[in-house]
């Protein structure tokens, strides 16, 4: 399909990217461009002028520190996340990102793409929140660092203004993590997830049944009290063609359970 | 790096190998890869199947990966090398694999061909001896509307028999 008429630029470095998002009206970044571009498609999206954020090196690259802090540059890939010698500092990451869409989608999407696009259906906005992740953010005034509760503030929206960019994403070492979901087909669309964290306290993640991840604080990793967190958190989610909201809130806590499973099991061996 | 790789533009001058052969062309930012490899430069092999990157059938590999071409801009591979199915093979010799399809039937209407070849070259050379389950996983991204999977799985599992593609 041809697309509206837009303009271009492939920036070289951070400084230039966020000038030009601030100078260019209608400018919005391009990062890899596999929701960016469908929806330009679509018509759901029409900016004036894309600025393509793949010829930052700054944006790229994960790195462990010698705490164990894993930080994720925006700009990589589910590929690179899903091979990462690095990245299994926090094995959960990688895992969920080699079941996103397929190899080609996993070849040029990434992480910064995802959370910022904030699609309710996205595995890594729950993940990130269940694991504690910070964000940071970069615009004219120099960086700032939001927790991942504190970042998508609703369907298709974060905490990323529009002459800002995430630059990378920070998470605390763990292992003791788990993640469950029903999509369609096999890695499809979405219809219910759900990841949780145990350290010290545990803490579940819940995708697709509300405009954010809604994170709930059981008191325990065990069935009862993590359905009992789920029955308290109200849940009213959308229906749509795919789920009732009563299928999906059924689900949730079918999901919070086995995610918390998960990670009690792992927190063991 | 080219001096107006920074400015806003509509369209601007890129350089692209394909297949070995070198592009120089003026490309408008709005033209998908998919449409500029096939109505500029008339390699019609890759396929447009659903243009919402679904099925797979405009499956290229850039620079070493594969990618979906309906899914990036024409003016985002500048500089780069460009795979598609007319380049797999060696002037007139198929490719271990494409004879695999022919000789296990694996194309009904063809479409989905070009891109489920794409994809499964792109296993093979990065994973000579995989396991069902990887074959099944590479092919993820290819839609086949025939639902002739079972043929194309069994294809690329011979031709990832003993000697790669």
């Amino acid at each position: 399909m041809l697309l509206r008429e837009v303009g271009y630029a492939r920036p070289s470095s951070l400084d230039e990217a966020l000038s030009l998002l601030a100078a260019t009206d209608g400018a919005r970044a391009l990062a890899g461009g596999q929701t960016l571009v469908n929806v330009m498609k679509a018509r759901a999206a029409s900016p004036d002028a894309l600025i393509d954020l793949n010829g930052l090196g700054e944006l790229k690259g994960i790195d462990l520190a010698a705490d164990g802090t894993l930080r994720i540059g925006a700009m990589a890939t589910y590929t690179e996340i899903a091979e990462s010698a690095e990245a299994r500092a926090r094995p959960i990451l990688g895992e969920v990102c080699a079941t996103i869409a397929d190899v080609q989608v996993r070849n040029r999407g990434t992480i910064g793409g995802n959370v910022c696009s904030n699609d309710p259906t996205n595995h890594l906005p729950p993940l990130l929140a269940a694991v504690g992740a910070q964000m940071t953010i970069a615009g004219a005034g120099g960086e700032r660092t939001v927790p991942a509760d504190d970042f998508f503030l609703g369907v298709y929206m974060t905490a990323v203004g529009p002459d800002e960019l995430l630059t990378s994403i920070t998470v605390p070492p763990g292992k003791s993590d788990g993640f469950a979901s029903v999509t369609l087909g096999a890695d499809g669309t979405c219809i219910v997830s759900a990841a949780a964290s145990i350290d010290g306290g545990v803490r579940v993640a819940l995708g697709c049944v509300d405009a954010v991840p809604v994170v709930l604080q059981p008191e325990s990793a065990d069935e009862q009290a993590v359905r009992a967190a789920v029955r308290e958190a109200r849940l009213d989610p959308p229906s749509d063609v795919h789920a009732s909201s009563e299928y999906r809130a059924h689900l949730a806590g079918v999901l919070a359970v086995r995610a918390a499973n998960d990670a009690s099991h792992r927190a063991r061996s | 790096m080219e001096p107006t790789a920074a400015t806003v533009s509509p369209a601007r001058q890129i350089t692209v190998t394909i297949n070995g052969t070198t592009y120089e062309r003026e490309v408008e930012a709005r033209k998908l890869l998919i449409h500029f490899i096939r109505d500029d430069l008339d390699l019609t092999g890759s396929h447009i199947g659903c243009d919402t990157g679904n099925c797979g059938a405009c499956s290229v590999i850039v620079d070493g990966t594969l990618l979906k071409s309906c899914m990036l801009l024409a003016v985002q591979a500048d500089g780069a090398s460009i795979e598609t199915v007319e380049g797999i093979a060696d002037d007139d010799e198929l490719t271990k694999l494409q004879q695999s399809f022919s000789d296990r039937h694996a194309l009904q209407c063809g479409y989905c061909t070009p891109g489920m070849l794409m994809s499964a070259t792109a296993l093979l050379r990065a994973n000579p001896q995989p396991t069902e389950e990887e074959i099944r996983k590479a092919l993820q991204g290819n839609i086949c509307r025939c639902t002739g999977y079972w043929n194309i799985f069994e294809a690329v599992k011979d031709a990832a028999d003993g000697a790669g593609a």
